[in-house]
């Protein structure tokens, strides 16, 4: 019984990293109609970045905000420099798969190959007893954070002008640009919010996940899962689709190492079979 | 693509070359242009897909993965022979396609490339993860090329070139004839508006998961040339960055030519090959190689326009 509590916990911790990766990954989905193949890089990216500052400032917060932050700039980059200038969604899908690849190739120049793992601030090291379970701190606190980004995502997207305009776009993205709704901008804003968030899943991933060459696609198709079990464009399913792939993830690794990744096909062929739009995807 | 003279004596005159090759140019060069027929013929099975279907596949690497992987268990562990390989390669890749494509056929765009890849990455799982079957992360090696008697020595290199150009002009005749045939036509039709398709009362799913079936197959044949010619397979064959190199080999060689993309194969491989030489940044220079094709080569070597792609954005 103990053990599948921890496990349901190691879980949930992961389906929070895959949380603030996919609702991004999700909302450029439904704004642009574009998927971002680069969006794992970003995860990439941010981690090393963040060890890069922790390694010279020793502060876990700044490390966490300068990754978010430079990254989120290259997102905002990439979209204003390159994307922008298509008007048709393939192309665009296309150049964010030549990103993803020098993305990739950058980060061997300058971190090397080695796995890089992030020692987490030592407040939230250790671990705390319920009971007789012991649950890590650290874990627990992504769970948090990533709550916490959930609900200040929601309340943005349901109650502010901008999220109301992000809205419109995922609905009818002709019709939003009709009434005046600046969808460039609004496009530009969320690769950036995307990429913001994509990093910072990376920072904070860190200390358990490491950071290496290769973590970028290797989790991108979870992302991806994630949105296609939950459907593309809703914050909604992009937070139940987590949860049910972080699950699936840990309990497949912990149950039927062998087969692990196999078990994602579950989630997604029954999903598939049944809406195929997503859980809450609007076809 | 219409057949005419021009095209024949295109045909024939390429036809002519690479079968004068062996001679003239050294085995080095030789076992170059070998790797770059099998990776043509991957390239021209996701054509199938991507430029007469309309359907972009990040995942094709996946059956060309499961059936150098299906040589490589049988050759190595059970001792089965050309043609047990060949024909089981192709059933399981084929096997792998159907059930997948009844997932992916009812979606299309980019809720089609995400999927595939998504499945790819499954298949690459079991082959890095599986380990008692795949020997996981190492690899399987030792690998034996086709034992066709004492006679034929397929170890030689000018010998394994002709056998692996036999099997591609054979493939290329093939997905030729697929592509021209009624069926292809009608693929065709899909990729130019699938709702007009319908209501001329075809069944455009059936069409769709055919051909996602068709080009999974066809694929196969590729990884099971792939196994013989390297003696060794790893997960890296078919991971993310396999299947993103197919799709470029298809995008920089023009989609929906068929010989576009085989030609897209060659200058991929070849430069690979070449710039292995000078520089060890071969993921920086195909990423850069990606987005130069879209900015100044938006409808590949072939040169057509984007036409597929600005009529399939506009649905």
């Amino acid at each position: 019984m103990e053990y599948w509590i921890i496990q349901c916990f190691n879980g949930l911790s992961f389906g929070a990293l895959l949380f603030l990766l996919a609702s991004g990954l999700s909302l450029i989905f439904g704004v642009m109609n574009i998927v971002n193949v680069s969006h794992g890089s970003y995860f990439m990216l941010g981690g090393y970045i963040g060890y890069t500052v922790l390694d010279r400032t020793g502060s876990f917060i700044l490390a966490c905000i300068v990754g978010a932050a430079v990254i989120a700039l290259v997102g905002v980059a990439m979209h204003h420099l390159f994307l922008r200038k298509y008007s048709t969604h393939f192309p665009q899908v296309l150049m964010t798969m030549g990103f993803a690849l020098i993305f990739r190739d950058l980060a061997l120049l300058i971190w090397g190959g080695d796995p890089i793992y992030l020692a987490a601030p030592a407040l939230l090291r250790g671990s705390f007893e319920i009971g007789n379970l012991i649950f890590p701190v650290y874990r627990s606190f992504v769970i948090l954070v990533a709550v916490l980004v959930a609900i200040a995502l929601w309340l943005f997207n349901e109650k502010t002008s901008l999220g109301a305009q992000i809205r419109a776009t995922v609905d009818d993205n002709e019709m939003a640009q009709g009434i005046g709704i600046n969808v460039q901008f609004v496009s530009s804003f969320m690769f950036g919010l995307g990429a913001f968030l994509a990093a910072f899943g990376g920072v904070i991933g860190a200390p358990f996940l490491g950071v290496y060459a290769g973590i970028d696609f290797d989790i991108l198709p979870l992302a991806f899962v994630v949105v296609i079990v939950g459907g593309m464009g809703s914050l909604k399913g992009a937070a139940v689709g987590s949860i049910l792939v972080g699950m699936v993830d840990t309990f497949g690794k912990a149950l039927v190492p062998d087969l692990s990744y196999f078990t994602l096909f579950l989630p997604m062929a029954i999903v598939l079979a049944i809406k195929p739009s997503g859980l809450f995807g609007r076809a | 693509m219409i057949a005419g003279p021009k095209k024949a004596f295109w045909f024939l005159g390429i036809a002519g070359l690479l079968l004068a090759a062996p001679p003239i140019i050294s085995t080095y060069w030789l076992s170059i242009l070998t790797l770059i027929l099998i990776f043509g013929i991957l390239a021209m099975s996701l054509d199938i897909l991507m430029g007469y279907t309309g359907l972009p596949s990040f995942g094709h690497a996946a059956f060309f993965g499961v059936a150098a992987y299906a040589v490589a268990i049988l050759s190595t562990r059970y001792q089965v022979g050309f043609w047990g390989c060949m024909i089981s390669a192709i059933f399981l890749s084929t096997l792998v396609a159907a059930v997948f494509g009844l997932l992916v056929a009812h979606t299309k765009g980019v809720y089609f490339l995400m999927i595939t890849l998504a499945l790819s990455m499954i298949v690459w799982g079991l082959a890095f993860r599986w380990v008692d079957m795949t020997s996981g992360d190492n690899g399987i090696a030792g690998i034996p090329r086709p034992d066709f008697g004492e006679t034929i020595s397929m170890w030689d290199e000018a010998t394994f070139y002709y056998f692996v150009l036999a099997i591609y002009l054979a493939v290329f005749g093939l997905i030729y004839l697929f592509l021209s045939s009624p069926f292809g036509q009608s693929l065709k039709g899909i990729r130019e508006s699938e709702s007009r398709m319908k209501v001329l009362g075809y069944n455009t799913w059936l069409h769709k998961y055919l051909s996602y079936v068709v080009a999974g197959s066809f694929a196969s044949v590729s990884g099971i040339l792939w196994a013989y010619y390297n003696g060794f397979v790893s997960p890296s064959d078919l991971e993310i960055t396999a299947s993103f190199e197919a799709f470029l080999m298809v995008i920089m060689g023009g989609p929906g030519t068929l010989v576009g993309p085989a030609l897209g194969a060659g200058v991929i491989i070849f430069l690979q090959n070449f710039l292995s030489a000078f520089t060890e940044r071969w993921l920086m220079v195909i990423g850069a190689i990606y987005i130069l094709t879209i900015i100044y080569l938006p409808g590949g070597i072939m040169g057509l326009k984007f036409g597929w792609l600005k009529r399939r954005d506009k649905e």
